[in-house]
């Protein structure tokens, strides 16, 4: 099955990134931009159960995906 | 000859870039900040390297929206010669002047050291007084320079003679081997169709002096230079 | 509002202070100071602030001569004068307790912390250099942190645009898990520009510039004075300070376009202990007091209490203390930058260091007392009980070398030897179109050029200059001796400054050791001070700043003792500057300095790396350094220089006379993949009365290889002796071979084969 692991900063960390995009989006003049948050997408293709891919699926974001210094993520898993 | 060097918030070679042109070559040069919407009174505009907007999003991606980059577009329309190095290739690729795109290196890291560069065709104002079968050893540093288009385009750059500096060996044979960032065909710059938008990856104004131990960039310069007034050409 | 907590002995245990240092912040406040103060209290006594382990020592270096316009401690950095009315600030500072726990962003922030220490003396900070020590590679955990640091360094140097133009590496493994990364940077100005972190004129607003205040390293200035620990270090995870290199960039701009309006009363950075740090030193320097609301203070997340703004570690922000009726100057420059800023306070008369929160007070400190009277401890100091078996150690056992050939390889493939391409190639080391000497010789060289300056300089013929930079500390000497390894750390300098045809002018030192507390580690920090000392008083090189950075230690134990040395060192003219590797087929190759110690046991090979490679042990007494030697060598081989003698000059360090040489022979890159050889034949068959390992790779001080041209050869020498050097012709450049004859026999290696074993290494152990 496909999976994939949207990857984000954590809240509580600065993301000068998503900053500059934000500010950048204002300039443009484009409108109704609230905070944003800019991050990382990966697929994956996974052999086993849904169970299964989830259970390693979080220790590899937790190991290596993922920073768990600074990042979030969340697992999504597609037939 | 009159020259702009735009400026973006994280521009960084700049000033490199005015000091080649003003204090090296000595033709009067200005900084554009990139709230500008004229570009005023100028023979040929420059978009120097560096992290506009820190290369966040994409390389390039939010410098082409700002008001100076619309004027660069009406005076390159009208045949004015620009010239784009690193960040400024980056950015003119994103604003559509020049074909293709420029992604992470294949080694992933970032790469500042010298190059040569064999000069694919004479036929521009950039590389017209450059001494033929002349190699060019030049610096590059970056981290996203490895130069990709689809099949089509690529294909187009080859038949109009668009690739104007490839990737070679001391030799001058274009290798993987001398390819430093995975480029398509070792591709290190190139023009538009018109032949007045050029860009590049190395930095011709960090070799442009004896002091440096290098002065190859400055036949590029000295090209341009030559093409905007063939009577100043050097004898 | 939640209230705080109560303040019990453990909350103060926590915060890093003794019950003696409470009473004594009794004392200063005249009541018992509440939770925010007790926090502010921690973070500006915590040694990272107060160097109150080391301030004592500390005062045995030379600061003064007559080049110094602003003095070690006075300020963010110090400031030397270099002719024309021109001047450069630097200064190196650590980053290793954030690097450890997280080593992308604590080496990008240790970049940062640096650069805007340089700017806001009002210099641009024009060029960076860094030390670093990690781990031996063959561990997976340290190629990590060593990957994560680089990257970070890039990335945060590369994106702001200073070139980084040279640096040191070493792998021990008395550095795993508590690498170093002390970042250097460099910035040039004139006399007039000269900005100060002063809070003066009562009434003048203060301004906060930069980015919104988060949890970032809450209290990093308290977490680097303690010993790393898998707790400690976990609590840091929580509070990551991300580095925004652009935003940077847009501050320095913006806050060089502002000191030119001169509109600027006082500026200072906020670093270690953010907020509260900027607030209370502006106002001791300026005699002064100084109220903020935090209130106004811009905030990035929601529901920060009084105490974690103040202090917070968000990167990237600056206090601005504006001269009344200019503020408008203030805001259209800033606005121009995109930059965020925020009017939070004013200064007054009182002295005191107010905080309110929403009008309400939170926090009322005499300023002066706050930042200058932290306790002074005159730590116990006991000579370390290993010390006995280094000196007792002798050759006796260790078996000579009869074919060197594999043992010189083996060297030159050391990591701690090894080409360190893996690294500077991720460094943009040309930006600013100023480095003449590119990484990959003994020191740096940058040309100081018109915009070099803030704003430029419109001298119709501006006085360029040439900067020589370099950073030296053989670690294993320093923990086998400290008092010898220190000093040899700083003639190491000297002599890297000297090949590169630069004469030393001033010093910034990183003092990277185990725990105070522990009697023999702060043995070893008081003797390298005593060295250090020593070396920069003889080189006339005084030091102008550093930082400290104590209980570096992993459960292990502690690092060796690294006290990192950075020297800038001025080049006359342009003819002089030298560079490492051999010039041309048929030049003379010789020897400035003694091929041989007699009077050394183990004939300098103490600690050096042959013993750690070939024989595995990092033991015995390290050569001596004498440094009326090393700055007799100095000089002379300056004088050689700029009588145009000279066309290549490479010290010996690790490794000695063979690693030396062979470097000579391959260092020269022309481009990428582009290595060009030059061998040499060496005939070292004259000397006797010592073994071959030490002949080729001992490590003894005062020494360095030149070549000339053929027929400058016997002047160069004569010249060398005549001015107290000892000299000798020990062969010719040419060929593609090291060819080395000794009274022992002959050996020779192919210069292409060396150079790929050094080359790749580090490459190799990474990929």
């Amino acid at each position: 099955m496909k999976a994939k692991v949207i990857i984000t900063p954590k809240p509580e960390v600065l993301d000068p990134q998503g900053k500059t995009v934000q500010t950048a989006l204002e300039h443009m003049g484009c409108t109704g931009v609230g905070e944003v948050r800019v991050g990382k997408y990966i697929e994956i293709e996974m052999d086993g159960d849904a169970d299964t891919v989830k259970a390693k699926l979080s220790e590899y974001a937790d190991k290596f995906l993922a920073n768990p210094n600074i990042e979030d993520y969340r697992l999504k898993l597609e037939d | 000859m009159k020259f702009a060097v735009l400026q973006f918030p994280g521009s960084n070679c700049d000033q490199d870039c005015v000091h080649v042109l003003q204090n090296v070559l000595g033709h009067p040069t200005r900084l554009l900040w990139h709230k500008e919407s004229v570009l005023g009174d100028v023979d040929a505009v420059l978009v120097p390297g560096g992290f506009s907007y820190g290369d966040y999003l994409r390389t390039g991606s939010i410098a082409r929206f700002s008001p100076v980059m619309q004027a660069v577009k009406e005076f390159a329309d009208q045949g004015g010669p620009v010239l784009g190095i690193c960040n400024g290739f980056q950015i003119l690729c994103e604003a559509g002047l020049l074909p293709g795109a420029l992604i992470r290196n294949r080694s992933l890291q970032f790469r500042c050291e010298h190059v040569y560069l064999k000069v694919a065709t004479q036929e521009s104002p950039f590389t017209q007084a450059i001494p033929e079968g002349k190699l060019l050893r030049i610096p590059i540093a970056h981290g996203e320079g490895n130069y990709f288009c689809d099949a089509a385009t690529l294909e187009e750059l080859e038949a109009r003679d668009q690739i104007l500096f490839q990737y070679a060996d001391r030799d001058g044979d274009v290798t993987d081997h001398a390819n430093p960032n995975g480029s398509l065909k070792n591709i290190a710059g190139i023009c538009n169709t018109a032949r007045n938008v050029a860009g590049m990856m190395p930095h011709p104004e960090r070799a442009a002096e004896e002091a440096l131990s290098e002065d190859d960039g400055r036949l590029i310069f000295e090209s341009l230079i030559a093409a905007l007034n063939p009577a100043s050409a050097p004898a | 509002m939640s209230a705080d907590p109560a303040i019990t002995p453990e909350l103060i245990a926590e915060h890093g202070l003794t019950p003696e240092e409470y009473e004594r912040i009794q004392e200063i406040v005249g009541r018992e100071p509440n939770f925010t103060e007790l926090g502010i209290f921690s973070v500006m006594w915590s040694e990272h602030c107060s160097y109150k382990n080391t301030r004592a020592l500390l005062k045995g270096f030379p600061v003064e001569s007559p080049r110094v316009l602003v003095g070690a401690g006075e300020e963010n950095a110090g400031i030397l004068d270099i002719g024309d009315d021109l001047a450069i600030s630097f200064k190196i500072e650590s980053h290793n307790h954030p690097s450890a726990v997280e080593p992308f962003q604590g080496a990008a922030t240790g970049v940062g912390g640096i650069i805007r220490d340089i700017f806001t003396m009002g210099a641009r900070p024009v060029c960076a250099i860094n030390s670093l020590r990690f781990g031996e590679l063959d561990n997976s955990e340290v190629r990590r942190l060593f990957r994560g640091v680089v990257s970070g360094i890039a990335h945060y140097g590369n994106c702001f645009g200073i070139p980084t133009v040279a640096g040191e590496v070493y792998f021990d493994k008395s550095y795993e898990g508590n690498p170093l990364v002390n970042a250097f940077a460099l910035g040039v100005l004139r006399h007039d520009q000269i900005a100060r972190g002063a809070a003066k004129g009562v009434g003048n607003p203060v301004f906060y510039v930069g980015p919104a205040t988060g949890r970032d390293g809450l209290a990093g200035a308290a977490f680097a004075s303690q010993d790393l620990t898998e707790e400690s270090a976990e609590q840091q995870r929580s509070a990551v300070q991300v580095g925004d290199p652009f935003m940077e960039k847009l501050c320095m701009e913006a806050c060089l376009e502002l000191l030119a309006t001169g509109a600027v009363a006082g500026i200072q950075d906020m670093g270690a202990a953010g907020l509260t740090c900027s607030t209370c030193e502006t106002a001791a320097r300026g005699g002064t007091g100084i109220e903020i609301d935090l209130a106004m203070v811009p905030q990035r997340s929601p529901g920060m209490t009084p105490y974690e703004i103040l202090l917070s570690e968000s990167q990237e922000r600056m206090l601005i203390i504006v001269t009344k009726g200019r503020e408008e100057e203030v805001k259209r420059i800033f606005d121009k930058w995109d930059l965020p800023w925020a009017e939070i306070g004013f200064v007054t008369d009182t002295g005191q260091m107010v905080v309110k929160n929403h009008g309400v007070v939170v926090a009322d400190l005499p300023a002066s007392k706050l930042a200058d009277d932290a306790p002074i401890y005159h730590r116990e100091a006991k000579e370390p009980a290993y010390l006995s078996e280094v000196r007792s150690f002798t050759l006796a056992g260790v078996e000579d070398v009869e074919d060197p050939t594999e043992a010189l390889e083996k060297l030159l493939e050391w990591p701690s030897i090894a080409s360190k391409n893996w690294v500077y190639r991720q460094y943009d080391h040309m930006v600013r179109a100023n480095t003449m000497v590119n990484p990959g010789s003994d020191a740096a060289v940058i040309r100081i050029k018109a915009d070099s300056v803030p704003g430029g300089d419109d001298r119709e013929d501006f006085p360029e200059k040439l900067v020589a930079l370099a950073v030296d500390c053989n670690a294993s000497h320093v923990y086998l001796d400290p008092y010898e390894g220190s000093k040899a750390a700083v003639a190491e300098c000297a002599r890297n400054l000297a090949c590169s045809g630069a004469t030393p002018i001033g010093t910034t030192d990183n003092l990277n050791f185990g725990n105070p507390h522990n009697p023999e580690l702060f043995w070893q920090l008081k003797e390298s001070v005593r060295g250090l000392a020593e070396g920069c008083t003889a080189f006339d090189a005084p030091v102008t700043g550093g930082n400290v950075s104590l209980y570096n230690q992993n459960p292990d134990g502690a690092i060796d003792p690294t006290p990192t040395v950075a020297m800038a060192g001025l080049v006359e003219e342009e003819r002089h500057v030298t560079t490492q590797w051999f010039k041309e087929e048929g030049d003379a190759v010789i020897l400035l300095g003694e091929p041989a110690d007699t009077e050394d046991a183990l004939q300098g090979l103490g600690g050096s790396a042959y013993l750690q490679v070939v024989h595995e042990a990092k033991t015995g007494q390290p050569p001596r350094c004498n440094l009326e030697i090393e700055r007799t060598l100095g000089t002379t081989l300056l004088g050689l220089i700029q009588s145009d003698l000279v066309k290549s000059a490479h010290d010996c360090s690790e490794g000695g006379l063979a690693v030396a040489l062979a470097e000579c022979t391959f260092s020269d890159l022309e481009a990428r993949n582009t290595p060009r050889f030059l061998g040499a034949e060496i005939d070292l068959s004259t000397v006797e009365n010592v073994r071959l390992d030490a002949l080729l790779f001992g490590e003894i001080h005062g020494r360095v290889v030149i070549t000339t041209s053929e027929l400058d050869a016997v002047k160069a020498v004569e010249r060398a002796k005549l001015l107290g050097v000892p000299a000798q012709r020990i062969g010719t450049v040419g060929g593609k071979q090291l060819k080395l004859r000794t009274s022992t026999g002959e050996h020779h290696w192919e210069v292409v084969g060396l150079h790929d074993l050094w080359w790749n290494s580090i490459g190799n152990a990474m990929a």
